[in-house]
């Protein structure tokens, strides 16, 4: 349940982007997270609800896209998605795998009101 | 209304990996290795720490900075063992954050040999914390079940050591320990195991001697 930390670090960087642009108010937020970032992206949500009221993000919309866990294999080169968190190479068995994406926790974009 | 997208892309930890990666460059410097505790409550961590402290006593000197939710117990027994001890009541936050380690640098003894954090008890939320430490360990004791790692992936996957702890149960529990690597293995194929026993004293030995081999490389390294 570390979601509403997560969210306390996403305002900081929100706040400081509205101020750099100037912005009245904040309509979308939309996160990146990875499937194996250890957030729950509903709980994430929910976070972010309780904490966005009287801010500059009191009505925004939050989005969150979920990347899943992409590797790939070091021997056999093939790119794969895996469902379960098994670092086994589907196609060679293989352990020699490099995670390319699905741990990421991401402010991708956010739209302001000036 | 006038709208505005900005395109933003900031990792949403960034100023947590920020702190840390300065805390694992200040302490390295130092020729302190520091290793983070993982695991869920009652897993053996503290009494690990004691039973380490043991062993490098008095050839190497260690600290430890404790992290809980609530009471000042953990500080206290490590204390009693002659070793410094801090403690960190997160007041009920579930993980410790590089910044409350950033604190307490000013306090850090310059010639320490080893820092050790013992996380909060949990295996879910510290897993996403890096805390600046150089050997990130999660422990898994016996009467947690074998299952695990695959539960609870994040606090595997991220760590370099798994320390299986109180072996000494395994002839009463439903426990395979040659299953539990193997599990975790598989979500981590680069891990190094190791079995303990702190309340018989099992393993600690071979531990102890990875540590002193680790604090030697990262001497070497930032010679």
């Amino acid at each position: 349940m570390h979601e509403l930390s997560v969210v306390a670090n996403l305002f900081e960087i929100l706040e400081e982007k509205v101020k750099e642009q100037n912005g009245k108010r904040i309509i979308l937020v939309k996160l990146q997270i990875g499937a194996l970032a250890g957030i729950v992206p509903e709980l994430l949500a929910t976070a972010f609800d309780i904490y966005k009221k009287d801010t500059i993000a009191a009505e925004a919309e939050l989005k969150i896209k979920t990347i899943p866990l992409k590797v790939q294999c070091k021997d056999c080169q093939k790119v794969i998605i895996k469902d379960d968190f098994i670092f086994i190479c589907d196609h060679c068995d293989s352990t020699n795998l490099e995670t390319l994406e699905g741990t990421e926790m991401i402010l991708e974009k956010m739209d302001i009101e000036i | 209304m006038t709208k505005k997208e900005i395109l933003v892309l900031e990792d949403l930890l960034g100023s947590n990996k920020k702190i840390a990666a300065e805390i694992r460059e200040k302490l390295s410097q130092k020729g302190i290795l520091t290793i983070n505790l993982m695991s869920s409550p009652g897993a053996g961590k503290t009494t690990l720490l004691e039973s380490i402290a043991e062993r490098l006593n008095p050839d190497y000197k260690m600290a430890v900075i404790e992290g809980d939710i609530e009471t000042e117990r953990d500080a206290e027994r490590i204390r009693a063992k002659g070793i410094p001890a801090w403690q960190i009541i997160t007041g009920g936050a579930c993980h410790l954050e590089a910044k409350m380690i950033g604190k307490l640098f000013p306090e850090i003894p310059p010639d320490l040999d080893f820092l050790f954090i013992e996380n909060v008890g949990n295996l879910v939320c510290p897993a996403s914390y890096d805390l600046g430490e150089n050997i990130r360990c999660v422990l898994l004791s016996t009467p947690e079940g074998d299952d695990k790692p695959k539960k609870y992936p994040k606090a595997f996957t991220t760590s370099h050591w798994l320390i299986i702890t109180k072996t000494d149960l395994v002839p009463l529990l439903p426990f395979d320990i040659q299953q539990a690597i193997k599990e975790a293995q598989e979500v981590n194929p680069s891990l190094e195991t190791f079995t303990v026993s702190a309340l018989k004293g099992t393993g600690i030995e071979e531990l102890v001697g990875q540590l002193i081999s680790a604090l030697k490389k990262l001497r070497k390294d930032n010679a």
